[in-house]
């Protein structure tokens, strides 16, 4: 259902700072995978992402999600396609505006906004329904502003807010990176409950090897721009933080970040 | 005693004053405070205004119909700021920049026309001869042309407006790409169309308010909108600091923009009736702005350097 062929990417080029930051990478995704991404700092995790949600256009290559060639619309047209949760949990969510109309302009991504009321009766009633799944409470604060709340609060309104209509495809950011342990351990475990509901296709870039290993049914591994391992399925389930190591060293790739993890 | 008198006297013009500028700082709370712009093309598009509604006026056209063209030449003005923003890549203060400056000579040809050079600075019209709807001399008079009547109508009906717009789909779309860009992308909306539309709504406003601040003097002038900005973030920044505790609702803030302005027009007769210089009060415009803008960052970094001292044990 995704599809990316063999797309380059370089940052600066013809500077000193030029940075290949994706060096010909090729990936299909099956409906329903659930996929989680890691590699050192600056393999290129991140940058893939980017590629898939359009926030610049790739060199070359091209990508495909349903076969409709999205290769060069740009990243507000893709939003159709994709839901994101981003790295900095105050990207994801309109600090100034309250949590129902967050909720209000994720519902209506991909449609045609018109004049309209921006927010329905329904919609408030179907909005309290979804906040109380997630059990932090804020379906009593649905017009406190966004910017009151804490960076896990907000954190998994924006996975809420990503999710809500079922995108093809969910990008995950590193998205519990910035939060403290129980925090993140409580997104990521409302991550794994709401992905199972709609059964979606996920993409999570992470730095943490444990998660990466519990969470999801394929594993892929980025070194300098590439994919250097990709195991799914039973394969997946037998991998160890060892093992993932071990393949990071093979590379020449250990870095403090990698042990520490 | 006269000091007294004479103050009292010239609080309605203060006032009609107040209200007229108090439309333009709608506009401006409009990109300044919802969309996170600055922008200037106000200084251009406020004279646009004025000059288009009395040629068309001195042209035998309707008030209200000339006030609608006003409208729509400042709709342009905002919509190329915008395009110069979003689509040439240049930043939005210096879009602005480059339109008051290109502005000053369309003004000054839309005033002309007609003429033999093709060019004119100033352009008086007067309220005996065609029938405005807001004019300086009947503001202590008990007729419905009093601007303080005429203009407060208007200001309910674009607070109104603004109120129902920034509430639908699209104003919403408005209000998140001013909030958070990155968001609003992923939400799927096109943030450069956005700011287009917020520039022009905006110019649009300060257009309407040129309008009737020319009617309202008896005159469209080339210099009318100099340094009008400035009266616009006064007015939003004085109405802010004064009501934004009481005032939560998005309809009363912008109510407080038109607050601001009037209070902005009283101090100033005040300061006038002291024996200030006319010369003098733009300097003070200029001073008043910049202390209101660096009094926030000058809090936040003292409440920054200096904690306040803990509890002794």
């Amino acid at each position: 259902m995704l599809k990316v062929s063999n797309i380059h990417k370089t940052f600066n080029p013809g500077t000193v700072n030029e940075k290949v930051a994706l060096n010909g990478v090729t990936l299909e995704l099956e409906e329903g995978d659930f996929v989680t991404v890691i590699g050192g700092n600056g393999a290129g995790k991140s940058t893939l992402l980017n590629a898939i949600a359009g926030v610049w256009n790739v060199d070359s290559g091209s990508i495909t999600i349903d076969n409709d060639d999205v290769t060069n619309l740009p990243e507000y047209k893709r939003a159709c396609y994709i839901g994101r949760v981003f790295q900095d949990p105050m990207n994801g969510t309109a600090a100034t505006m309250q949590i129902e109309e967050n909720m209000a302009l994720a519902s209506r991504r991909g449609k045609k906004r018109t004049l309209k009321t921006g927010i329905t009766k329904e919609e408030k009633a179907q909005y309290h329904e979804l906040l109380k799944e997630l059990g932090l409470g804020l379906e009593e604060r649905m017009t406190t502003k966004v910017g009151l709340l804490s960076g896990g609060q907000r954190q998994a309104l924006t996975l809420l807010m990503a999710t809500m209509n079922k995108p093809r495809i969910l990008l995950l950011d590193e998205h519990t990176a910035a939060l403290d342990p129980k925090t993140a351990a409580k997104v990521l475990e409302t991550t794994n409950r709401i992905v199972s509901k709609y059964n979606l296709t996920t993409f999570m870039v992470t730095h943490n090897m444990k998660d990466a290993l519990a969470l999801g049914n394929r594993l892929i591994m980025m070194n300098e721009g590439k994919i250097i391992l990709d195991v799914k399925g039973e394969e997946k389930k037998k991998l160890s933080v060892e093992d993932l190591l071990k393949i990071f060293e093979a590379n020449g790739n250990v870095t403090d970040q990698v042990i520490l993890s | 005693m006269s000091f007294l008198l004479s103050l009292i006297n010239s609080m309605p013009n203060a006032i009609a004053q107040g209200m007229v500028y108090g439309i333009m700082a709608i506009g401006v709370y409009i990109t300044y405070k919802i969309m996170d712009i600055a922008d200037l093309t106000v200084d251009g598009s406020l004279c646009t205004g004025g000059a288009v509604c009395v040629i068309m006026v001195l042209n035998g056209h309707h008030v209200l119909v000339a006030m609608l063209c006003a409208v729509i030449a400042g709709m342009v003005t905002g919509l190329i700021t915008g395009l110069l923003c979003t689509k040439f890549g240049i930043p939005a203060i210096l879009s602005g920049i480059l339109l008051q400056l290109g502005l000053y000579s369309i003004n000054l040809h839309i005033m002309g026309w007609g003429t033999e050079t093709f060019s004119k600075s100033n352009l008086a019209i007067s309220v005996d001869k065609y029938n405005l709807l807001a004019s300086s001399r009947f503001v202590k008079a008990i007729v419905p042309n009093n601007p303080i009547f005429s203009v407060g109508i208007f200001i309910i009906i674009v607070i109104a407006l603004l109120y129902w717009f920034f509430g639908t789909e699209i104003g919403c779309a408005l209000r998140a790409t001013g909030a958070n860009q990155n968001m609003a992308r992923a939400q799927g909306i096109n943030t450069s169309s956005s700011k287009v539309l917020a520039l022009m709504i905006s110019n649009g406003l300060v257009a309407l308010s040129g309008a009737l601040l020319a009617q309202f003097q008896g005159y469209a002038d080339v210099n009318m909108g100099r340094g009008a900005i400035v009266i616009g973030l006064a007015a939003v920044i004085i109405g802010e600091v004064i009501f934004s505790k009481i005032f939560r609702n998005f309809a009363l803030k912008l109510l407080y923009c038109v607050l601001g302005a009037i209070i902005y027009y009283m101090v100033l007769q005040f300061v006038l009736k002291l024996g200030l210089s006319t010369d003098d009060l733009k300097l003070l415009s200029a001073t008043v702005v910049a202390l209101f803008l660096a009094v926030p960052y000058w809090k936040a970094n003292y409440a920054a350097t200096h904690v306040k001292e803990g509890r002794k044990c």
